[in-house]
């Protein structure tokens, strides 16, 4: 190749500075298509992070075990999910004998449609002259703090003979004891939930994970305690701790352990669900991987819509410049010469407008990170490389066809050109 | 290479003489218009040894300029064949062609045809990007081609800022600056006053007597009398091929 890169994109620098709002019209599509993409992809990331983070301060040796398998469903239930018995007490000593590779278990019991995603619950609690919305509320065993991979941090958990005992006693997250003893030291304070009185004996350590965690605003007390209180709750779970490198093998004895209890028969599905911080994320990694690409096929659309444009503004600027075309081709410009120099164009505007739009989604997302502190949005890499890939390919694909045409020109027609 | 059955009929073995550069063969041009068919050139057959100075003359519309595009491998021919330095143009493709018109043909038209949006000095240096010749090497060169044209101090001007004399002069340097053998000039001095005109030809007389082959397409008896030889055309074919006063000088 005769020309080099460098000299194309002087020639299309120049181009560009001499059609200034031309070319920005031109690369309009291009740069939106690209700061959407960067847009969705940093709060996609910044979505991510927040789940991972939560599920994480969880434990990653922790195996949930729910009546439903945890996760975003899709769809109605089967029949057999509705029909699906509560975990029991019997399911619960299942695996409390048969899980040899588990250190601690604990079952947790919430209000019946009281269990579900982050937020989904609205427990509220109040003390004398302050109230707090939004609780985590459920029943745990003096275990859970353990099997949870939770720190108390102030005060104490409860033990198997409060539980017993089935007393009004209370370990809170950060939150719920800053909102409602922000002044006094919070530990042996009492405050109410639904009418009952309770004893406040612990705090749990603050999160570390981004933004408000729903573990800061949990609330539990005695299984027994729950139990007595809220005989219709039917929403059990069950958090058990592996052992350090055994949590393959302890959801396996989980599982046969449950499927006996259960009396699933051999050839059906699991009638309970099972999960990890693990599997979680990777459940949701898809989903937003799916989300993902929902988006790029989206903004694909857009630049292939600001694409058809650089076409037509390169066909425009090949018929303006024919007489140049034909003066290169005059003294020696080839084909690939002249091909070059306008594909050099195309992509140098598309290209522009890729990393205009790449700025643009920086903003952005910094923007949102800004306005919304739970949602730590920042631009993933995979976008920026993708908007920048993109905005450089559609040049390449839009301005191929006018380059070529360029090329083809016959240097005399050309030089006769008017 | 010399015995090529052409598609167009069988045609002599053309053994060109040594110090011949440019050889046309029954040379037509027919340009289709529309059902029409307009015959530009019928059957041009000339022979233009190593410098020589030679003029094209003829009514408008004869075909010179015709002849001149074909002669700088600017366009092919439609029947015939053509000869430059022993190469059968008129087979080659069109990168070929585009390399000839780099290396071996430096071509002046009567309306510059320089770009608008460059300097002199790029205008002069653009044949050597297309040679491949490097930056520092190029613009070297370049201020070298103009000061063969005195127009150094102009250099960073853009040909509206420059008088016509001075924009044909930059284009004689950019056609000079790959060092071809040809010289051609369609009508190099048809936008131009007489006296510039007269200062333009004296530049072609210097790069005729350094060595270059020149040909000129003219309007001008007086233009014409500078070159050696006339080429009448007439109705797109050679009417008379004549020494001028000067040449005929030249060659007692
Ligand atoms: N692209 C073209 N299409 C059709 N006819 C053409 C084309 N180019 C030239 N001709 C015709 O060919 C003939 C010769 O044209 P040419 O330009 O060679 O004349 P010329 O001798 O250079 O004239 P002038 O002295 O006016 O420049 C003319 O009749 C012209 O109309
Ligand atoms: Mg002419």
């Amino acid at each position: 190749m005769a020309t080099s890169l460098g000299e194309n994109l002087t020639l299309a620098y120049d181009t560009v500075r001499s059609h200034k709002l031309r070319s920005a019209l031109t690369i309009l599509g291009v740069f939106v298509g690209t700061v959407t993409l960067m847009a969705i992809g940093s709060i996609l990331t910044g979505m991510n992070k927040t789940v991972v983070d939560q599920l994480e301060s969880f434990g990653t040796n922790t195996v949930f075990v729910y009546k439903f398998a945890p996760g975003i469903h899709i769809g109605r239930l089967t029949r057999e999910e509705r029909l699906r018995k509560p975990l029991s007490d019997a399911d619960i000593a299942a695996v409390r004998s048969e899980c040899g590779a588990c250190t601690a278990i604990s079952a947790q019991v919430m209000a019946a449609g009281n269990f579900g995603p982050p937020g989904a619950n609205s427990a509220n609690a109040r003390s004398k002259s302050h109230e707090v919305d939004g609780l985590t509320f459920s029943g745990t065993e003096p275990n859970f703090p353990e099997a949870t991979n939770q720190a108390v941090a102030e005060g104490r958990y409860f033990t198997e003979a409060e539980n017993d005992h089935r007393e009004n006693v209370i370990v809170v997250g950060h939150s719920v004891s800053d909102a409602l003893f922000p002044t006094q030291d919070p530990i042996g304070q009492t405050f109410t939930i639904s009418g009952t009185t309770f004893r406040l004996i612990g705090v749990f350590a603050l999160r570390k994970s981004a933004g408000a965690s729903t573990q800061d605003l949990s609330a539990r007390i005695p299984y027994h305690t729950f139990e007595k209180l809220f005989p219709a709750s039917q929403e059990h779970s069950i958090e058990a701790l592996a052992r350090p490198g055994m949590l393959t093998i302890a959801q396996d004895q989980i599982r046969v352990a449950l499927r006996r209890s259960r009396r699933d028969k051999w050839n059906a599905p699991d009638s309970f669900g099972m999960a990890t911080a693990e599997s979680i994320i990777g459940q949701f990694h898809d989903i937003t991987g799916q989300v993902a690409l929902v988006i790029v096929a989206i903004a694909s659309i857009g630049m292939l819509i600001g694409g058809v444009g650089v076409m037509n503004i390169m066909l425009v600027s090949v018929t303006e410049r024919t007489r140049e075309i034909g003066i290169r081709k005059a003294i020696g410009a080839r084909r690939a010469d002249i091909t070059q120099q306008f594909l050099a164009e195309a992509v140098f505007l598309t290209g522009i407008g890729g990393i205009l739009g790449i700025i643009g989604g920086w903003l952005i997302s910094e923007l949102i990170k800004f306005a919304i502190p739970s949602l730590p949005s920042s631009v993933p890499l995979w976008a920026v490389g993708m908007g920048f890939g993109i905005s450089v390919a559609i040049g390449v694909f839009f301005g191929l066809f006018p380059a070529m045409k360029a090329a083809k020109l016959d240097p005399v027609d050309a030089l006769r050109y008017e | 290479m010399a015995t090529a059955a052409s598609p167009l009929g069988t045609v002599p073995p053309v053994l060109p003489a040594t110090d011949v550069v440019i050889q046309t063969v029954d040379l037509w041009k027919i340009y289709q218009m529309g059902t029409e068919q307009v015959a530009a050139l019928r059957g041009v057959s000339i022979e233009i040894k190593r410098n020589e100075y030679v003029a094209i003359m003829g009514p408008s519309g004869s075909g010179k300029s015709t002849l001149m595009n074909l002669i700088g491998c600017l366009d092919s021919p439609t029947k015939g064949q053509y000869w430059l330095n022993h190469q059968q143009v008129s087979e080659l493709d069109d990168d070929a062609l585009a390399h000839i018109r780099n290396h071996e043909i430096g071509f002046v038209f009567q309306t510059f045809n320089l770009l608008a949006r460059a300097t002199a000095l790029h205008n002069v240096e653009l044949p050597l990007i297309y040679a491949g010749v490097e930056s520092a090497q190029r613009s070297a060169r370049a201020l070298e081609a103009l000061k063969k044209v005195d127009l150094v101090d102009r250099k960073d001007h853009r040909p509206n800022e420059l008088s016509g004399g001075q924009r044909q002069r930059v284009a004689i340097a950019r056609a000079l600056i790959n060092n071809p053998s040809i010289l051609l000039a369609d009508e190099p001095t048809g936008n131009l006053d007489s006296t510039t005109s007269n200062e333009i030809m004296g530049l072609m007389d210097r790069l005729w007597s350094q060595g270059n082959t020149v040909v000129l397409v003219t309007h001008e008896p007086d233009i014409a009398e500078y070159a050696h030889r006339v080429i009448f055309i007439r109705d797109g074919q050679v009417a008379r091929d004549e020494p001028t006063a000067r040449g005929r000088k030249a060659r007692v």
